[in-house]
Protein backbone atom coordinates (compact mmCIF):
# COMPACT_ATOMS: atom_id res chain seq x y z
CA UNK A 1 0.00 0.00 0.00
CA UNK A 2 1.14 3.58 -0.76
CA UNK A 3 -1.55 5.42 -0.04
CA UNK A 4 0.69 7.53 2.78
CA UNK A 5 3.27 8.42 0.28
CA UNK A 6 0.59 9.25 -2.41
CA UNK A 7 -1.24 11.72 0.07
CA UNK A 8 1.78 13.05 1.11
CA UNK A 9 2.45 13.82 -2.67
CA UNK A 10 -1.23 14.87 -2.83
CA UNK A 11 -0.29 17.26 0.35
CA UNK A 12 2.70 18.92 -1.55
CA UNK A 13 0.68 19.32 -4.32
CA UNK A 14 -2.27 21.04 -2.42
CA UNK A 15 0.35 23.21 -0.86
CA UNK A 16 1.72 24.92 -4.06
CA UNK A 17 1.19 28.91 -5.15
CA UNK A 18 -1.08 29.45 -1.63
CA UNK A 19 -0.04 31.24 0.66
CA UNK A 20 -1.19 29.92 4.73
CA UNK A 21 -1.96 30.71 8.11
CA UNK A 22 -3.18 28.71 10.85
CA UNK A 23 -5.90 30.87 12.78
CA UNK A 24 -7.36 28.65 15.56
CA UNK A 25 -5.37 25.67 14.46
CA UNK A 26 -7.59 25.74 11.26
CA UNK A 27 -5.34 26.46 8.05
CA UNK A 28 -6.59 29.33 6.31
CA UNK A 29 -5.63 31.66 3.39
CA UNK A 30 -4.88 34.78 3.71
CA UNK A 31 -7.39 37.09 1.43
CA UNK A 32 -9.19 39.92 2.93
CA UNK A 33 -9.23 39.80 6.67
CA UNK A 34 -12.59 38.16 7.74
CA UNK A 35 -14.50 40.89 9.46
CA UNK A 36 -12.97 43.13 6.93
CA UNK A 37 -14.72 41.63 4.13
CA UNK A 38 -16.51 44.51 2.12
CA UNK A 39 -18.07 44.62 -1.15
CA UNK A 40 -14.83 45.82 -3.76
CA UNK A 41 -15.67 48.75 -6.44
CA UNK A 42 -17.66 47.19 -8.98
CA UNK A 43 -17.68 43.75 -7.35
CA UNK A 44 -19.66 41.73 -5.04
CA UNK A 45 -19.61 39.25 -2.28
CA UNK A 46 -20.87 36.16 -1.38
CA UNK A 47 -20.87 33.13 1.16
CA UNK A 48 -20.28 29.36 1.14
CA UNK A 49 -21.98 27.24 3.67
CA UNK A 50 -21.43 23.19 3.58
CA UNK A 51 -22.40 20.15 5.07
CA UNK A 52 -25.10 21.07 7.87
CA UNK A 53 -25.67 17.94 8.28
CA UNK A 54 -29.40 18.09 10.05
CA UNK A 55 -30.34 15.05 12.09
CA UNK A 56 -26.89 14.55 12.88
CA UNK A 57 -26.95 13.02 16.42
CA UNK A 58 -23.96 11.55 17.43
CA UNK A 59 -21.01 12.61 20.02
CA UNK A 60 -18.73 14.25 17.62
CA UNK A 61 -21.79 17.24 17.50
CA UNK A 62 -24.75 16.55 19.98
CA UNK A 63 -25.96 19.99 18.50
CA UNK A 64 -25.63 20.56 14.57
CA UNK A 65 -28.85 22.86 14.62
CA UNK A 66 -27.35 25.27 17.09
CA UNK A 67 -23.75 25.37 14.86
CA UNK A 68 -25.41 25.88 11.39
CA UNK A 69 -27.37 28.86 13.45
CA UNK A 70 -23.74 30.15 14.49
CA UNK A 71 -23.06 30.49 11.36
CA UNK A 72 -25.68 31.85 10.20
CA UNK A 73 -24.81 34.21 12.92
CA UNK A 74 -21.70 34.85 11.73
CA UNK A 75 -23.07 35.68 8.35
CA UNK A 76 -25.48 38.16 9.30
CA UNK A 77 -22.90 39.83 11.40
CA UNK A 78 -20.35 40.23 8.73
CA UNK A 79 -20.08 44.56 7.88
CA UNK A 80 -21.73 43.71 4.22
CA UNK A 81 -24.21 42.31 3.77
CA UNK A 82 -23.39 39.53 1.03
CA UNK A 83 -25.17 39.24 -2.40
CA UNK A 84 -26.49 35.62 -1.81
CA UNK A 85 -25.23 32.24 -0.12
CA UNK A 86 -24.20 28.79 -1.81
CA UNK A 87 -24.67 25.38 -0.09
CA UNK A 88 -22.72 22.75 -1.13
CA UNK A 89 -24.58 19.79 -0.07
CA UNK A 90 -25.01 17.10 2.75
CA UNK A 91 -27.96 19.39 3.37
CA UNK A 92 -29.36 16.80 6.00
CA UNK A 93 -27.81 13.56 7.23
CA UNK A 94 -29.87 11.21 6.27
CA UNK A 95 -32.65 12.44 3.68
CA UNK A 96 -35.04 12.39 6.11
CA UNK A 97 -38.60 14.54 5.52
CA UNK A 98 -38.40 16.34 9.32
CA UNK A 99 -34.50 16.96 8.11
CA UNK A 100 -35.38 18.93 5.31
CA UNK A 101 -37.62 21.21 7.15
CA UNK A 102 -35.27 21.79 10.06
CA UNK A 103 -32.83 22.72 7.28
CA UNK A 104 -35.60 24.84 5.63
CA UNK A 105 -36.41 26.84 8.67
CA UNK A 106 -32.88 27.65 9.78
CA UNK A 107 -31.32 28.74 6.44
CA UNK A 108 -34.47 30.89 5.72
CA UNK A 109 -33.71 32.44 8.63
CA UNK A 110 -31.07 34.24 7.34
CA UNK A 111 -32.71 35.73 4.88
CA UNK A 112 -30.03 35.35 1.56
CA UNK A 113 -31.13 34.24 -1.49
CA UNK A 114 -29.65 30.77 -1.23
CA UNK A 115 -28.27 28.11 -4.38
CA UNK A 116 -27.85 24.69 -3.34
CA UNK A 117 -26.30 21.50 -4.71
CA UNK A 118 -26.75 18.02 -2.57
CA UNK A 119 -24.73 15.98 -1.22
CA UNK A 120 -24.98 12.05 -0.96
CA UNK A 121 -26.73 12.04 2.13
CA UNK A 122 -29.56 14.06 0.53
CA UNK A 123 -30.14 11.88 -1.90
CA UNK A 124 -30.62 7.99 0.05
CA UNK A 125 -33.71 5.66 -0.91
CA UNK A 126 -35.08 8.39 -3.54
CA UNK A 127 -32.41 9.34 -6.05
CA UNK A 128 -33.45 13.21 -4.56
CA UNK A 129 -36.97 13.57 -5.31
CA UNK A 130 -37.35 14.84 -1.47
CA UNK A 131 -34.66 17.12 -2.56
CA UNK A 132 -35.27 18.66 -5.35
CA UNK A 133 -38.75 19.26 -4.16
CA UNK A 134 -37.52 22.33 -1.56
CA UNK A 135 -33.62 22.78 -2.79
CA UNK A 136 -33.50 22.25 -6.39
CA UNK A 137 -31.87 24.84 -8.82
CA UNK A 138 -34.41 27.36 -10.21
CA UNK A 139 -34.45 26.21 -14.43
CA UNK A 140 -32.49 23.28 -13.70
CA UNK A 141 -31.38 20.36 -15.54
CA UNK A 142 -33.54 17.22 -14.89
CA UNK A 143 -30.58 15.50 -13.84
CA UNK A 144 -30.47 19.05 -11.27
CA UNK A 145 -27.33 20.78 -12.68
CA UNK A 146 -27.77 24.40 -12.99
CA UNK A 147 -25.76 27.50 -14.05
CA UNK A 148 -26.24 31.45 -13.79
CA UNK A 149 -24.77 34.53 -13.67
CA UNK A 150 -24.19 37.05 -10.89
CA UNK A 151 -22.16 40.29 -11.07
CA UNK A 152 -20.31 38.98 -14.26
CA UNK A 153 -19.43 35.94 -12.55
CA UNK A 154 -21.00 32.53 -14.17
CA UNK A 155 -21.97 30.07 -11.60
CA UNK A 156 -22.13 26.44 -12.53
CA UNK A 157 -23.80 24.37 -10.09
CA UNK A 158 -22.64 20.37 -10.72
CA UNK A 159 -24.19 17.54 -9.44
CA UNK A 160 -21.74 14.14 -8.43
CA UNK A 161 -23.95 12.53 -6.05
CA UNK A 162 -26.04 10.27 -7.84
CA UNK A 163 -25.55 7.37 -10.68
CA UNK A 164 -22.37 6.25 -9.25
CA UNK A 165 -20.89 3.17 -8.95
CA UNK A 166 -19.07 0.44 -6.81
CA UNK A 167 -15.30 2.81 -5.71
CA UNK A 168 -16.12 5.11 -8.45
CA UNK A 169 -16.37 8.48 -5.82
CA UNK A 170 -18.17 10.91 -7.53
CA UNK A 171 -19.74 11.10 -10.96
CA UNK A 172 -20.87 13.36 -13.21
CA UNK A 173 -22.01 11.14 -15.82
CA UNK A 174 -22.33 11.77 -19.99
CA UNK A 175 -25.37 13.91 -19.68
CA UNK A 176 -24.08 16.60 -17.10
CA UNK A 177 -20.90 16.54 -19.34
CA UNK A 178 -22.76 17.32 -22.74
CA UNK A 179 -24.64 19.76 -20.67
CA UNK A 180 -21.85 21.46 -18.91
CA UNK A 181 -19.60 21.42 -22.70
CA UNK A 182 -22.60 23.09 -24.33
CA UNK A 183 -23.51 26.13 -21.46
CA UNK A 184 -20.04 26.84 -21.29
CA UNK A 185 -19.90 27.19 -25.17
CA UNK A 186 -20.03 31.31 -26.36
CA UNK A 187 -18.69 32.31 -23.26
CA UNK A 188 -15.58 34.54 -23.29
CA UNK A 189 -12.86 33.07 -21.63
CA UNK A 190 -11.89 35.94 -19.75
CA UNK A 191 -15.62 35.05 -17.45
CA UNK A 192 -14.82 34.35 -14.43
CA UNK A 193 -16.42 30.88 -13.92
CA UNK A 194 -17.50 29.21 -10.29
CA UNK A 195 -17.96 25.83 -10.13
CA UNK A 196 -20.04 24.30 -6.90
CA UNK A 197 -19.54 20.41 -6.92
CA UNK A 198 -20.45 18.64 -3.47
CA UNK A 199 -17.71 15.59 -3.66
CA UNK A 200 -14.11 17.05 -4.67
CA UNK A 201 -13.47 17.45 -8.41
CA UNK A 202 -10.42 16.39 -7.96
CA UNK A 203 -8.60 13.50 -6.55
CA UNK A 204 -7.94 14.33 -2.88
CA UNK A 205 -7.83 10.52 -1.64
CA UNK A 206 -9.91 8.43 -3.65
CA UNK A 207 -9.36 5.40 -0.72
CA UNK A 208 -11.96 7.26 1.28
CA UNK A 209 -14.10 7.92 -1.81
CA UNK A 210 -12.68 11.57 -2.06
CA UNK A 211 -12.29 11.94 -5.66
CA UNK A 212 -14.77 12.69 -8.83
CA UNK A 213 -14.30 9.57 -11.57
CA UNK A 214 -15.13 11.92 -14.42
CA UNK A 215 -14.11 15.04 -13.29
CA UNK A 216 -11.14 14.89 -15.87
CA UNK A 217 -13.52 15.72 -18.99
CA UNK A 218 -15.35 18.46 -17.45
CA UNK A 219 -11.87 20.25 -17.14
CA UNK A 220 -11.03 19.80 -20.78
CA UNK A 221 -14.42 22.41 -21.27
CA UNK A 222 -13.28 24.82 -18.75
CA UNK A 223 -9.76 25.02 -19.81
CA UNK A 224 -10.24 27.68 -22.42
CA UNK A 225 -11.22 29.84 -19.00
CA UNK A 226 -8.21 32.67 -17.63
CA UNK A 227 -9.80 32.28 -13.90
CA UNK A 228 -12.00 29.35 -12.83
CA UNK A 229 -12.83 28.44 -8.81
CA UNK A 230 -13.80 25.14 -7.66
CA UNK A 231 -15.74 25.28 -4.62
CA UNK A 232 -16.62 21.57 -3.14
CA UNK A 233 -17.66 20.36 0.43
CA UNK A 234 -17.92 17.08 1.29
CA UNK A 235 -14.31 16.52 3.42
CA UNK A 236 -15.39 18.47 6.44
CA UNK A 237 -11.71 20.52 6.38
CA UNK A 238 -10.03 23.12 4.25
CA UNK A 239 -7.88 21.57 1.24
CA UNK A 240 -6.59 23.89 -1.35
CA UNK A 241 -4.92 23.00 -5.19
CA UNK A 242 -4.06 25.25 -7.53
CA UNK A 243 -3.59 24.24 -11.02
CA UNK A 244 -2.79 26.69 -13.71
CA UNK A 245 -5.54 28.97 -13.69
CA UNK A 246 -7.97 26.29 -11.66
CA UNK A 247 -8.47 27.06 -7.44
CA UNK A 248 -9.92 24.28 -5.80
CA UNK A 249 -10.93 24.70 -2.63
CA UNK A 250 -13.18 22.68 0.18
CA UNK A 251 -14.51 24.02 2.72
CA UNK A 252 -15.45 23.24 6.66
CA UNK A 253 -18.58 21.84 7.85
CA UNK A 254 -20.54 23.43 9.67
CA UNK A 255 -21.95 20.41 11.53
CA UNK A 256 -18.96 18.31 12.76
CA UNK A 257 -15.16 17.73 11.26
CA UNK A 258 -13.80 15.25 9.54
CA UNK A 259 -10.06 13.55 10.11
CA UNK A 260 -7.15 14.66 7.07
CA UNK A 261 -7.00 12.12 4.57
CA UNK A 262 -5.14 8.62 5.88
CA UNK A 263 -4.88 9.57 9.03
CA UNK A 264 -7.33 7.59 10.76
CA UNK A 265 -8.91 4.48 10.41
CA UNK A 266 -11.75 5.73 8.18
CA UNK A 267 -13.67 9.49 7.20
CA UNK A 268 -16.27 9.04 10.16
CA UNK A 269 -16.70 12.17 11.95
CA UNK A 270 -13.67 13.33 14.18
CA UNK A 271 -14.75 14.11 18.02
CA UNK A 272 -12.61 16.40 19.30
CA UNK A 273 -12.99 18.86 22.87
CA UNK A 274 -16.15 20.65 22.99
CA UNK A 275 -14.33 23.64 23.50
CA UNK A 276 -12.54 22.82 20.17
CA UNK A 277 -15.26 21.83 17.85
CA UNK A 278 -16.08 25.44 16.51
CA UNK A 279 -12.65 26.33 15.75
CA UNK A 280 -13.02 23.42 13.29
CA UNK A 281 -16.54 24.66 11.85
CA UNK A 282 -16.70 27.63 10.02
CA UNK A 283 -17.99 29.74 6.78
CA UNK A 284 -16.26 30.73 4.06
CA UNK A 285 -16.61 34.25 2.35
CA UNK A 286 -15.87 35.25 -1.19
CA UNK A 287 -15.03 38.51 -2.56
CA UNK A 288 -14.88 39.16 -6.15
CA UNK A 289 -13.99 42.45 -7.79
CA UNK A 290 -13.06 42.47 -12.01
CA UNK A 291 -9.73 44.11 -10.94
CA UNK A 292 -8.61 41.36 -8.11
CA UNK A 293 -10.61 38.37 -9.48
CA UNK A 294 -12.11 36.00 -6.45
CA UNK A 295 -10.92 35.78 -3.22
CA UNK A 296 -11.35 33.45 -0.73
CA UNK A 297 -11.40 33.69 3.51
CA UNK A 298 -12.23 30.83 5.50
CA UNK A 299 -13.31 31.46 8.86
CA UNK A 300 -14.18 29.04 11.81
CA UNK A 301 -17.18 29.26 14.11
CA UNK A 302 -14.35 30.76 17.06
CA UNK B 1 -10.63 -3.76 15.66
CA UNK B 2 -9.87 -6.96 17.80
CA UNK B 3 -13.25 -7.66 18.55
CA UNK B 4 -13.45 -7.66 14.32
CA UNK B 5 -10.81 -9.77 13.86
CA UNK B 6 -11.91 -12.33 16.17
CA UNK B 7 -15.21 -12.39 14.18
CA UNK B 8 -13.56 -12.54 11.11
CA UNK B 9 -11.88 -15.47 12.27
CA UNK B 10 -14.93 -18.10 13.56
CA UNK B 11 -15.33 -19.27 9.95
CA UNK B 12 -18.22 -21.95 9.42
CA UNK B 13 -16.86 -25.42 7.96
CA UNK B 14 -19.18 -25.60 5.60
CA UNK B 15 -18.92 -22.11 4.18
CA UNK B 16 -14.93 -22.93 3.98
CA UNK B 17 -15.73 -26.08 2.13
CA UNK B 18 -17.87 -24.41 0.10
CA UNK B 19 -15.44 -21.41 -0.55
CA UNK B 20 -12.51 -24.21 -1.26
CA UNK B 21 -15.03 -25.55 -4.14
CA UNK B 22 -15.39 -21.92 -5.61
CA UNK B 23 -12.89 -20.29 -8.30
CA UNK B 24 -10.87 -17.61 -6.99
CA UNK B 25 -12.50 -14.48 -6.62
CA UNK B 26 -10.78 -10.81 -6.83
CA UNK B 27 -11.89 -7.60 -5.47
CA UNK B 28 -11.35 -4.60 -7.66
CA UNK B 29 -7.74 -3.79 -6.91
CA UNK B 30 -6.99 -7.47 -8.41
CA UNK B 31 -6.14 -8.57 -4.39
CA UNK B 32 -7.57 -12.14 -3.53
CA UNK B 33 -10.84 -11.12 -1.54
CA UNK B 34 -10.58 -12.85 1.95
CA UNK B 35 -13.31 -15.21 1.96
CA UNK B 36 -14.77 -15.71 5.15
CA UNK B 37 -18.30 -16.41 6.62
CA UNK B 38 -19.35 -15.39 9.60
CA UNK B 39 -23.00 -17.09 9.58
CA UNK B 40 -24.83 -17.48 6.66
CA UNK B 41 -26.76 -14.58 5.96
CA UNK B 42 -25.42 -12.19 7.72
CA UNK B 43 -23.20 -9.09 6.93
CA UNK B 44 -21.72 -6.84 9.34
CA UNK B 45 -21.31 -3.01 8.68
CA UNK B 46 -18.42 -1.87 10.97
CA UNK B 47 -15.43 0.84 10.30
CA UNK B 48 -16.49 1.72 6.78
CA UNK B 49 -16.17 -2.11 5.73
CA UNK B 50 -18.27 -5.06 5.06
CA UNK B 51 -17.47 -7.64 6.84
CA UNK B 52 -17.58 -11.11 5.09
CA UNK B 53 -16.92 -8.76 2.30
CA UNK B 54 -17.51 -11.89 0.18
CA UNK B 55 -20.26 -13.87 1.09
CA UNK B 56 -21.46 -17.30 0.01
CA UNK B 57 -25.13 -18.82 0.56
CA UNK B 58 -27.56 -20.67 -1.05
CA UNK B 59 -30.32 -19.90 -3.16
CA UNK B 60 -33.30 -18.91 -0.92
CA UNK B 61 -30.95 -17.68 2.02
CA UNK B 62 -32.28 -14.30 3.24
CA UNK B 63 -28.93 -11.74 4.18
CA UNK B 64 -29.00 -9.38 6.66
CA UNK B 65 -27.16 -6.81 6.97
CA UNK B 66 -26.58 -4.90 10.28
CA UNK B 67 -24.66 -1.21 10.35
CA UNK B 68 -22.70 -1.76 13.90
CA UNK B 69 -20.83 2.45 12.98
CA UNK B 70 -21.85 5.66 14.32
CA UNK B 71 -21.71 6.80 10.24
CA UNK B 72 -24.68 6.00 8.59
CA UNK B 73 -24.69 3.49 5.16
CA UNK B 74 -26.76 1.72 2.63
CA UNK B 75 -26.46 -1.50 0.91
CA UNK B 76 -26.89 -0.95 -2.91
CA UNK B 77 -26.92 -2.97 -5.63
CA UNK B 78 -23.96 -2.73 -8.65
CA UNK B 79 -26.54 -2.14 -11.06
CA UNK B 80 -27.83 1.07 -9.76
CA UNK B 81 -29.53 -0.43 -7.12
CA UNK B 82 -32.12 -2.46 -9.35
CA UNK B 83 -31.81 -5.54 -7.72
CA UNK B 84 -31.46 -4.62 -4.29
CA UNK B 85 -31.34 -1.01 -2.36
CA UNK B 86 -31.35 -0.07 1.32
CA UNK B 87 -32.67 2.83 3.02
CA UNK B 88 -30.28 4.80 4.87
CA UNK B 89 -28.89 2.83 7.76
CA UNK B 90 -28.45 4.17 10.93
CA UNK B 91 -26.48 2.97 13.88
CA UNK B 92 -28.12 -0.50 14.51
CA UNK B 93 -30.28 -0.55 11.58
CA UNK B 94 -30.86 -3.78 9.57
CA UNK B 95 -31.88 -4.50 6.14
CA UNK B 96 -32.56 -7.85 4.46
CA UNK B 97 -32.41 -9.22 1.07
CA UNK B 98 -33.70 -12.50 0.01
CA UNK B 99 -31.73 -14.11 -3.25
CA UNK B 100 -33.15 -16.78 -5.05
CA UNK B 101 -31.19 -16.78 -8.35
CA UNK B 102 -27.84 -17.84 -8.45
CA UNK B 103 -24.90 -15.87 -9.40
CA UNK B 104 -22.43 -13.04 -8.03
CA UNK B 105 -24.20 -9.89 -6.54
CA UNK B 106 -21.69 -6.68 -6.00
CA UNK B 107 -23.26 -4.01 -4.10
CA UNK B 108 -21.72 -0.72 -2.18
CA UNK B 109 -22.78 1.97 0.37
CA UNK B 110 -24.10 4.99 -1.86
CA UNK B 111 -22.65 7.19 0.75
CA UNK B 112 -19.74 6.20 0.91
CA UNK B 113 -18.64 4.32 -2.19
CA UNK B 114 -15.38 2.38 -1.66
CA UNK B 115 -17.13 0.76 0.54
CA UNK B 116 -17.97 -2.59 -1.55
CA UNK B 117 -19.21 -6.66 -0.82
CA UNK B 118 -20.06 -9.21 -3.30
CA UNK B 119 -22.71 -12.04 -2.40
CA UNK B 120 -22.06 -15.47 -4.44
CA UNK B 121 -25.60 -17.32 -4.58
CA UNK B 122 -24.64 -20.83 -5.42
Amino acid sequence: MDTRRDFMKCLAWAGTGIVWSVAGGVPRSLGLGGAALAAPAGGFTFVQISDTHMGFKAEANPDPNATLQAALDKIAALPQKPAMMIHTGDVTHLSKPEQFDTADQIIKGAKLDTHFIPGEHDVIGDDGRMYFDRFGGKGAAPGGWYSFDQGGVHFVGLMNVVGFGPATGGTLGKDQLEWLEADLKGKSASTPIVVMAHIPLWPIYPQWGWTTGDADQAFTYLKPFGSVTVLNGHIHQVVQKVEGKVTFQTAMSTAFPQPAAGTAPNPGPLKVPAEKLKTMLGIREIVYAPATGLKLTDDPLA
Amino acid sequence: MMNAIKRRAQPLAAAVMLALSLPAYADEAGQPAQIAAVQPGAVTIDNFAFAPALLIVAPGTKVTWTNKDEEPHTVVSADGGQTFKSPALDTDDKFSFTFDKPGSYKYFCSIHSHMVGTIVVK
